[in-house]
């Protein structure tokens, strides 16, 4: 049924997809022209903007924080990043076959778990199932032990942590702390082509719109009012015969296939991958995008992640001192002040003036302040 | 779940199209420049990590622009400096190194300490034709038609400092404990150093190797090994570990009785600025290899550092007065005089003339003159061995006689290969 | 090469004669005049001629010129007058554009008065300086060595004496002997005594006589001496020793190795506790918080900071002002370290925390964003840089505990403070008032309220108490780590991991917690090497709350949503 918010919503998808490239072809000097290097900042963006999709849906819509979607990220970064390498070849600064990093490693043979990377289909296959089955894996376990709230929190750290310091070891022939990068060619195409970098922004805008629609499809089944049942109170759905961890579980590795997809398409417009992205402080930062821009709203994240990326390249060019100051004043704004972040906040002060009748339906609102005479310790809903 | 409605599609495009418009206009913005100027770019972490070591390189080379446009500028111009901050990030390096290329369109970029940050630059540089000076010593194995290498290279540093520690004056050291921090630089540092004992005739037993990652805290097992290793004497450690882990390295060292007269350390990355966050009382004794020491004792060193000293006061630095000055500092300070030379040379901005103009210039550096090299992008300079003194400066206990030629590619490790952009194209094979 | 070690054993010789013969004339002899002169001869052998004659000279008075020649602050000064003289400059300073230097004499490096009476100041540029070649310092070595051998085993500091026996051990040069026999005699200190007997038999067994030889083995043996165990192992692998003495060697090897794997063992078990003590001291205070009331405080690590930069700033303050107290310092920083920490402690809880009890995930957020302001606000005063903290005497190097193992006093320091602030908390909590109101609070606020306890006040000067001690614990990390900005981001998920596994809220799961946590990974760090041993700790943490969601020891009783 298209109704008008649909209709404009189209609009928008048109515009990212196809007019913002359409304008990068404009020949240098016109006023309309979209730089280069606008386009490829706006496409890490929108690949930030799909990470911070899955992230919704985990924790906006399920309420399970987890600080560890550098992890994922990583995963799928890292797996497209070994094929780029690999199709490097010998054109690189030793002009041996194999990668320079494993050149001053001293290591003669391409690892075993390497050579499946050099066929692009595997890496496409593996971009989306190595994370979803490391969450899986890890979903499994934990969700299974009924492990919440905090404590899973924790341990999605530790499991970040855990991720940066094993990648961070040549041992494990992934570049160490030098990442992966010097790519030359993505599937045949040469990536410092402009036209091969539109190609690649091309893609993520659409890629943004199917995993929004994903998401919007999800969260429209009756699964999707589970999730936020789980939200709400977790006891109260296993006792209505529902099994969270199932659920909990299904989205967990939705939204981690998600992020890696993510990281292949941000590998290419990027040009390097190293474990910083992996880590602990990373991993935090993404959830921060989440929380501005509103969570338990799919356009929140979007609005987020592009919102605050972008404050960060301001910030980082022109005052440069100011810009950690601003990220700690956003976490804490955003808890104290505006917990629906920007959309969620701008939707309700809207709604109460327009008296909209549509139920508009609400973020997870701030739970009440602990009343004197109810037992609210060690309550784990967020 | 979100219904659409009215209000939230509003948004939307509000927020898509505030974001077209920006994009579009944000070049336009940036475009404005004035004629009178010319644009360097300056690519150091001013937050983050890295913040500790690449701060000062931003004060020098500020202080260096400071300076030319105090007489004049270069060619009638005065340096108008972008000053960016990757915030240790290696992604942003590269957003950082695009938007200076595309959107500032500098002459010139200063930049990078970490190898990862150079790495990820590095196919910006080469890519969009632009032109950075490297200050910090490195790995090598790298030959890059787009940087000007201003620090060491191996050859320059790490072997001249084993070749120290074994002779008769260093103290005749036969046994070799190689510790480093687990990245780039201190992999290749030792596969080499390694290549070179080995060459000398010190047997494989004789040599250890070991790594610790970024940030690691407790030395108290690895200072164990050392203990072992080194009893009966006459050994000796190859230190290539990295920033934070210094500290508690030296300490525990000192404190479970190990002394430099009996195992002195000999560090790669400790300088002037590391000691200045250091508690020495543990480290005196201890000896480092560079090109350069606050304490090297010429008339434009001296003004060097007075200027700098002046230049944190006047604009209230942290540490005012109390700074200090090092190698990475020096070479970037002469890098930024290089490349004035090389476009007073060329008579031109444009990169590739004054890539070519850079070959063979000589500059008298604070620590002595040095010269760029004709074909391989690096530059000739002094090997100074430093033994660390109680205020955490150097005492210059031995030095090379003249310049030392630098040699991207070892001959320890890489005997075929070289580095010439005038005969060859960058990296080829010898023949 | 022999005849300067001759030499060497002759003025050692020389040099034992006792110290009533050292009385010596305050002025030198002809012959050390002489040489002093031509010492500065820019002729290097007619100089290495002079170094040797004076080394010959047996007066302990010329080692200060030997060793500012071999530092190349020797130079020559023109008298008026005409005459030349020898002599050494001190440190430089700087008076306008010019370089002056403080002038001592040649001999005995006594400041040289001038006609005000203060020590002469020379300009640099004015003095002719005396080249020393690589040549001239391979002929000063020995010398030098020698004449500081000597005085450094008389030096009353033990671990000096001690650094000077056993490099003449390691040296192995038969000229040391007398002078190591005779301080054998006079010493007095177990470890001194033990590094002078080890370097005897060490120089016996290299050049002593045959049955020398085989008692230096079978002593060295004794000594469990790990710097005697190479030797002895090439002595028994080398066909052309005697048969006896190989024996000898290979069993004091074999007695040496076991001694080695009871010390190693040892070695492991301290640094075991040492680790612990560290993540004790850290969890304790986020124990408290996170245990007693439910706050995730992700700003912990910006709290220990807090402690650390004020250490840093005591320090300062007594460089400053009480430089005669300096060695005080640490014991004055401890305290101010936990109030510093507790009064910020107190104000985040006032000020943002209160509103946020009941949400743990949005305080976790909220505390996040803190700790990235303050540890802007640490880089933006301090300077992005690393600070240097000092560590005060008597806590650096280590007590030598038996032979091989040196137990640092700083990590001393910390196991004790640890327990003692083990001990504190536990009597805080149980066996005071204070406790007492803390305890029901956290058990039943509702309750505790109605019965009169001011449950806002208390939840606040529990959150500034755990606060306060992050401070002590930032405190005592000046010691063994680095103190900047991002001292908190080391420390704080080590932390986590701690309370997490030790159960929430209970005092004894975090203590078993992080024994375990640190003994664990000390014990697996050997033969894992340090990453992939964090990675195997981090892991079994992860398996291990699996196993048990709740800690260690799980907080038993009826919540709502657990």
């Amino acid at each position: 049924m298209w109704t008008r918010e649909r209709w404009v919503l189209l609009a928008g998808a048109v515009l990212l997809v196809v007019v913002l490239p359409a304008l990068n072809t404009l020949p240098q000097g016109s006023p309309f022209r979209v730089s280069n290097f606008t386009l490829n900042l706006f496409g890490k963006f929108l690949t930030y903007a799909i990470l911070a999709l899955g992230i919704d849906l985990i924790w906006g819509y399920t309420g399970v924080l987890s600080l560890g979607h550098g992890v994922f990220f990583g995963l799928g970064a890292y797996a497209m990043g070994m094929h780029l390498m690999l199709e490097i070849g010998a054109k690189g600064v030793y002009q041996n076959v194999l990668p320079d990093f494993m050149v001053w490693n001293r290591v003669t043979e391409l690892p075993l778990f390497w050579k499946p990377f050099y066929s692009a289909a595997f890496t496409l296959f593996a971009v989306v199932v190595v994370p979803g089955l490391v969450a899986l894996v890890f979903g499994f376990l934990t969700f299974r032990s009924r492990i919440r709230g905090v404590y899973f929190s924790i341990i999605t750290q530790a499991l970040a942590l855990c991720a940066w310091l094993t990648f961070n070891r040549n041992a494990m022939n992934l570049g160490g702390t030098n990442g992966l990068s010097g790519f030359k060619t993505m599937f045949g195409f040469p990536l410092n082509e402009p036209a091969t970098q539109r190609g690649l922004y091309v893609v993520t805008a659409l890629c943004l719109c199917g995993a929004y629609l994903l998401c919007r499809y999800i969260v429209h089944t009756p699964a999707g009012k589970v999730l936020v049942a789980i939200r709400d109170s977790e006891t109260r759905v296993l006792f209505c015969g529902y099994s969270p961890a199932a659920f909990k579980l299904f989205v967990f590795t939705v939204s981690a296939c998600l992020a890696g997809v993510a990281g292949a398409l941000y590998v290419g417009q990027v040009g390097i991958i190293t474990p910083a992205r992996i880590g602990v402080l990373p991993s935090i930062e993404m959830i921060i995008w989440v929380a501005v821009g509103g969570r338990g709203t799919l356009m929140g994240p979007v609005v987020g992640a592009f919102g605050v990326n972008w404050l960060q390249s301001i910030l980082t060019t022109h005052y440069p001192d100011l810009w950690i100051l601003v990220l700690g004043g956003l976490f804490v704004g955003v808890v104290l002040f505006f917990p629906e972040g920007l959309v969620g906040t701008t939707q309700k002060l809207l709604a109460r003036f327009a008296g909209s009748s549509k139920p508009v339906s609400t973020p997870p609102a701030p739970a009440p302040r602990p009343s004197p005479l109810r037992k609210e310790e060690h309550e784990v809903a967020p | 779940m979100q219904d659409l409605s009215r209000r939230n599609f509003l948004k939307t495009s509000a927020a898509v199209g505030l974001g077209a418009a920006a994009g579009i206009s944000f070049p336009a913005v940036l475009r404005a420049q004035s004629s009178g100027t010319v644009k360097v770019g300056v690519l150091h972490s001013l937050s983050g990590t890295m913040a500790i070591s690449e701060v000062s390189l931003r004060d020098v080379c500020m202080m260096a622009f400071e300076e030319i446009n105090a007489k004049g500028g270069v060619m009638g111009k005065k340096i108008e400096p972008v000053v960016v901050d990757p915030a240790s990030n290696w992604d942003l390096f590269a957003e950082k190194a695009k938007q200076l290329l595309l959107q500032d369109k500098v002459a010139v970029t200063f930049g990078c300490w970490t190898s990862v940050s150079r790495k990820s630059v590095l196919p910006v540089f080469e890519n969009n034709e632009g032109l950075l000076f490297y200050p910090v010593q490195y790995e090598g194995e790298e030959c890059s038609k787009a940087v000007f290498y201003t620090g060491a290279t191996p050859n320059q540093q790490l072997i001249p400092a084993a070749e120290y520690l074994m002779s008769k004056e260093g103290g005749g050291y036969k046994k070799f404990y190689l510790l480093g921090t687990d990245y780039v630089f201190p992999r290749t540092a030792n596969k080499i150093l390694r290549a070179f004992l080995l060459a000398k005739g010190v047997p494989a037993d004789n040599i250890a190797e070991e790594y610790t990652p970024f940030n690691h805290q407790d030395y108290q097992t690895i200072v164990g090994k050392i203990k072992r290793f080194a009893s009966g004497g006459g050994a000796c450690v190859l230190s290539t570990i990295n920033g934070d882990s210094n500290v508690p390295f030296y300490k525990e060292f000192a404190n479970q009785g190990l002394r430099s007269e009996n195992a002195p350390i000999m560090a790669f990355s400790v300088a002037e600025d590391e000691l200045r966050g250091m508690d020495t009382s543990a480290l005196v004794g201890h000896l480092a290899a560079w090109n350069y020491y606050q304490s090297v004792d010429t008339p434009q060193n001296k003004r060097f550092i007075q200027n700098f000293k002046n230049y944190c006061e006047k604009n209230k630095l942290p540490g005012g007065s109390k700074r200090v000055t090092d190698d990475p500092m020096e070479a970037a300070y002469f890098g930024v005089y290089v490349w004035k030379q090389a476009v007073e040379k060329a008579k031109s901005f444009d990169v590739a003339a004054v890539r070519k103009a850079v070959y063979g210039q000589k500059f008298l550096a604070p620590g002595g003159e040095i010269k760029m090299h004709d074909y391989n992008h690096h530059t000739w300079k002094p090997v100074l061995i430093g033994e660390i003194l109680k205020d955490g400066q150097f005492k210059i206990v031995s030095r090379s006689k003249g310049l030392v030629e630098p040699e991207p590619w070892s001959k320890y490790t890489s005997p075929d290969k070289g580095c010439d952009w005038v005969k060859h194209q960058g990296t080829y094979q010898k023949s | 090469m022999i005849s300067t070690l001759l030499l060497a054993l002759a003025l050692l010789s020389g040099l034992t004669t006792p110290a009533a013969a050292q009385s010596a004339a305050p002025s030198p002899s002809p012959e050390i005049v002489k040489a002093m002169a031509e010492v500065a001869s820019s002729d290097a052998a007619v100089q290495e001629a002079a170094a040797v004659a004076l080394g010959k000279t047996g007066d302990r008075k010329i080692l200060p010129l030997l060793e500012a020649l071999r530092e190349g602050s020797v130079y020559v000064r023109t008298l008026p007058g005409g005459k030349k003289e020898t002599v050494i400059v001190g440190d430089k300073v700087n008076e306008g554009d010019k370089t002056l230097v403080p002038l001592f004499s040649a001999y005995g490096r006594q400041p040289i008065q001038g006609a005000d009476g203060k020590q002469v100041l020379a300009d640099l540029t004015k003095l002719e300086e005396v080249s020393t070649g690589r040549s001239l310092r391979i002929v000063l070595r020995p010398l030098i060595d020698a004449y500081s051998g000597q005085t450094q085993l008389g030096d009353p500091d033990w671990t000096v004496r001690q650094a000077a026996a056993v490099k003449m051990g390691n040296n192995g040069d038969p000229g040391a002997l007398p002078a190591l026999t005779e301080t054998l005699a006079k010493e007095k200190d177990r470890w001194v005594r033990y590094a002078l007997e080890e370097a005897i038999a060490l120089i016996h067994l290299k050049s002593g006589t045959p049955p020398e030889r085989v008692i230096a083995a079978t002593r060295l043996g004794a000594l469990g001496s790990s710097d005697g165990a190479e030797r002895l192992r090439e002595v028994a692998a080398t066909s052309d020793s005697p048969p006896d003495l190989k024996e000898a060697a290979a069993a004091s090897v074999k007695r040496i190795e076991r001694w080695g794997l009871l010390t190693q063992g040892i070695q492991v078990a301290f640094q075991g506790v040492s680790l612990s003590s560290i993540l004790l001291l850290m969890a304790l205070g986020l124990a408290i918080i996170f245990g007693l009331m439910g706050v995730i405080n992700m700003a912990h690590g910006e709290l220990m900071a807090l402690g650390a930069y004020t250490t840093f700033v005591t320090q300062g303050w007594f460089q400053g002002h009480a430089p005669n107290a300096f060695e005080y310092y640490f014991l004055v920083a401890l305290p101010l370290s936990f109030l510093v920490a507790g009064a910020a402690g107190f104000v985040l809880e006032r000020g943002v925390i209160r509103f946020l009890y009941g949400r743990p995930l949005e305080t976790l957020l909220l505390t996040w964003g803190i700790s990235l302001m303050i540890q802007q606000g640490l880089r933006l005063w301090f300077g992005a840089a690393n600070v240097d903290v000092i560590s005060p005497k008597w806590l650096s190097g280590g007590v030598p505990v038996m032979v091989g193992i040196q137990l640092p006093y700083n990590r001393l320091f910390i196991i004790g403070l640890a327990a003692v602030a083990v001990a504190a908390m536990y009597l805080l909590l149980f066996k005071t008032d204070a406790g007492l109101r803390i305890r029901a609070v956290t058990q039943n606020r509702g309750m505790a309220a109605c019965l009169g306890v001011r449950s806002r006040r208390v939840d606040a000067l529990t959150f500034a108490f755990g606060a306060g001690l992050a401070g002590i614990a930032g405190c005592a990390l000046t010691q063994i780590g680095n103190v900047g900005p991002e001292l908190g981001q080391n420390y704080i998920v080590d932390s986590f991991m701690v309370v997490v596994t030790g159960g929430v809220g209970k005092l004894l799961g975090t203590i078993l917690a992080a024994l375990g946590i640190g003994g664990l990974n000390k014990i697996i760090e050997p033969g894992l090497g340090a990453v992939f041993g964090k990675v195997a700790i981090l892991v079994a943490v992860i398996v291990f709350i699996q196993r048990r969601p709740s800690g260690l020891f799980a907080a038993k009783g009826r919540y709502a949503d657990s």
